[in-house]
């Protein structure tokens, strides 16, 4: 015998998972699938002409991190790899710290102007996010080369004879990455100051706190969540990025996107290409990891 | 203590502009418990702003001690704030709120301890010491926030309706907790409000305002039994208000001729009134009695019986118009009750009637 409540649960579970259903599927197939292809693409031998020969091999893992040398077949760290892993984690760390120094004033500004006016403010900051990538690179390309605005104004003030190399170097990429996510950044720290009750600030100027003493005693710590998803949401898709390192690089300065594009185009190494992103996708759990705990941590011993 | 003078505060410019407060001036004395009483939208929180510095008054002067206060950003004066919505640090447990003024002024960690464990003595919460903000009650969260105040012993403790988000009974202990406190600490109290009873009784004075100026500053008793005007008067208790014809004054005493003919004494707060004038005269429901009609000042008819439990109130319609409240405390023995529709005589001792500046 069924009881009217058995059914009447067993009704809500179907319902329940049929309305899910849609969800999963876009999980399973368009997260998971392609993950999972990638780890099987990863222990597989190159084919010649791109794609991959169905023939298990570590090569492509071991070629990660190290090579054979082509005439004495000696064994050796593959500096060309190591480089670029160093230079993105570098650049994507300097790249959200930069975005904080930024994006924390630019966000206290906003959440103390009066409320009619913030939300003008917020658009200002967001009509750049709705351009196209491409082109707002291409802008910081313009402003920066050679014979660009910035060195023309500085020769035509006189203050260098020669124009100063800024295009195609680390500086440049530090530069396009941090206006690119730089909304990123103010975003959350907006939203959780947003909701800091200012009278929390005037009780610490009340009990002698200086205004640097509010500033890191009272609203850092308050607005801690909005900087830590900002450091997050800026930091992960720096390690990731492929068009700012590409054209404000020039093919010099390359990233961990770029090694994987130049992988899975032109050499023709998808195993090597596939275990380079999950090497990526590693590289960025751990990252994580390690910060949301260390952060916690401080949170703790703080108070 | 506290010099008040002239001070102004507009908000806005222009025509937009807000007046809240129009030339205030008060002195408040050491040690003393001080109420600033009105409706919201009154200046009180204004001033009190004022005076903890979150707010540059437009002209005027403060000093405390003789010492100008306006020129001292907020977080070095000697004074200290209870916020309405206590503005505890969510972020902090109970201790380290209660610590953190005195970590701010750079004492020696020994002395913060020590210092800290006695706030938490005086407002008993010692057991709550290491609790996160969030975890303690409504009243408990107050008095952290007393004991937040406290803790660098200010020279002057500032009260922004600190009771308000209370409930009765724990607002009523509430009221007792603080005047021993400010008995103990011997700090000077400026308690803002807009509850009458609060203020009558905790303070030693009370400065009614409205309008953003002061209408009159006195003791509870003074406030209460003589109030200066018809503004003092209906806010604070209940009060009858009566016309009257002003025929001459002596001093702070006033012959009065009432709407029934009657003639009699009331009191005029400052003088100053005309004689021959049309005045208004406030009558406490409870200083006024009930009798036969026969000899009363304003004979009528009675309306409304209201039984309170404790007293009860007697609504006279008067033969010269309007209406009048009698207010009469009920008694165990009490033999006689009066009716609806009973003739009846309202009558009050010479000198209570007050004259009322408009």
């Amino acid at each position: 015998m069924t009881t009217l409540a058995e059914t009447r649960a067993r009704a809500t579970r179907k319902a329940r998972a049929l309305l899910l259903a849609p969800a999963m599927a876009i999980l399973v197939f368009a997260a998971s699938g392609p993950l999972i292809i990638v780890v099987i693409y990863s222990f597989l031998t190159p084919g010649d002409y791109g794609g991959v020969e169905w023939e298990f091999s570590l090569k492509a893992w071991f070629n990660v991190v190290a090579e054979r040398d082509f005439f004495t077949d000696e064994l050796r760290f593959a500096d060309a790899h190591l480089s670029v892993f160093w230079r993105s984690i570098k650049l994507s760390i300097l790249t959200a710290i930069l975005a904080f120094i930024f994006g924390f004033p630019t966000a206290y500004f906003i959440a103390t102007r009066p409320k009619k006016q913030r939300d003008i403010w917020m658009l200002l900051i967001m009509i750049p996010f709705w351009t196209n990538l491409l082109i707002r690179t291409f802008a910081i390309m313009e402003l920066i080369r050679n014979q660009g605005t910035v060195n023309t104004a500085l020769i035509g003030m006189g203050l260098i004879d020669e124009p100063i190399q800024m295009l195609f170097t680390e500086f440049s990429l530090l530069l396009g990455m941090t206006y690119v996510y730089l909304p990123l950044m103010i975003l959350p720290i907006y939203a959780s100051m947003e909701r800091l009750d200012f009278s929390l600030v005037e009780a610490g100027y009340d009990l002698y706190a200086s205004r640097l003493k509010v500033l890191t005693k009272i609203i850092f710590p308050l607005v801690k969540p909005g900087v830590v998803a900002g450091s997050i949401l800026v930091f992960v898709p720096c390690l990731g990025a492929y068009v700012t390192p590409r054209v404000l690089g020039g093919g010099k300065q390359l990233m961990l996107g770029n090694l994987i594009e130049l992988q899975f185009g032109q050499l023709r190494n998808w195993p090597l290409g596939a275990a380079l992103s999950l090497s990526l996708l590693a590289i960025v759990m751990v990252a994580l990891l390690f910060y949301v705990r260390a952060v916690s941590r401080e949170g703790e011993s703080n108070v | 203590m506290i010099e008040i003078e002239g001070v102004r505060k507009v908000f806005g410019e222009g025509r937009d502009s807000f007046t809240a407060l129009g030339d205030v001036s008060i002195t408040i004395d050491s040690n003393e418990f001080f109420t600033l009483l009105g409706p919201s939208g009154c200046g009180k929180t204004t001033l009190l702003r004022v005076i903890a510095g979150f707010t540059d008054p437009t002209e005027g002067r403060v000093t405390l001690e003789g010492r100008d206060l306006l020129t001292l950003p907020p977080y070095t004066r000697p004074v200290n704030t209870v916020f309405q919505s206590y503005a505890l640090f969510p972020h902090m447990t109970v201790a380290e709120n209660i610590g953190f003024g005195l970590k701010m002024l750079g004492k020696p960690r020994r002395e913060i301890t020590t210092t800290v464990e006695e706030m938490l003595e005086l407002v008993r919460m010692t057991e709550m010491a290491d609790r996160k903000t969030s975890q303690i009650s409504g009243g408990q969260q107050q008095r952290v926030a007393l004991a937040r105040a406290l803790a660098p012993r200010p020279k002057v403790l500032l009260l922004d309706e600190p009771l308000s988000a209370l409930d009765f009974k724990l607002r009523k202990d509430m009221r007792l907790e603080l005047k021993r406190l400010q008995a103990e600490t011997g700090i000077t109290f400026v308690f803002v409000t807009h509850d009458q009873d609060e203020a009558l009784t905790m303070s030693d004075r009370i400065a009614v305002m409205n309008h953003g100026e002061i209408r009159q500053i006195g003791g509870p008793r003074d406030i209460y039994d003589h109030p200066a005007e018809r503004f003092v008067a209906d806010f604070i208790g209940d009060t009858n208000l009566l016309p009257a014809e002003l025929l001459s004054t002596e001093g702070e005493s006033a012959r009065i001729r009432l709407p029934s003919g009657v003639e009699t004494q009331a009191r005029a707060a400052t003088g100053g009134q005309k004689a021959g004038g049309d005045v208004t005269i406030a009558v406490r429901p409870e200083h006024a009695r009930l009798n036969g009609t026969e000899g009363a000042l304003l004979p009528g008819t009675l309306g409304n019986v209201v039984y309170f439990g404790t007293d009860t109130h007697y609504h006279v319609d008067l033969d010269s118009g309007g209406s009048f409240v009698v207010r009469q405390q009920n008694q165990p023995d009490q033999q006689h009750h009066r009716q609806t529709g009973e003739r009846v005589g309202v009558s009050f001792a010479p000198g209570i009637g007050q004259v009322l500046k408009d």
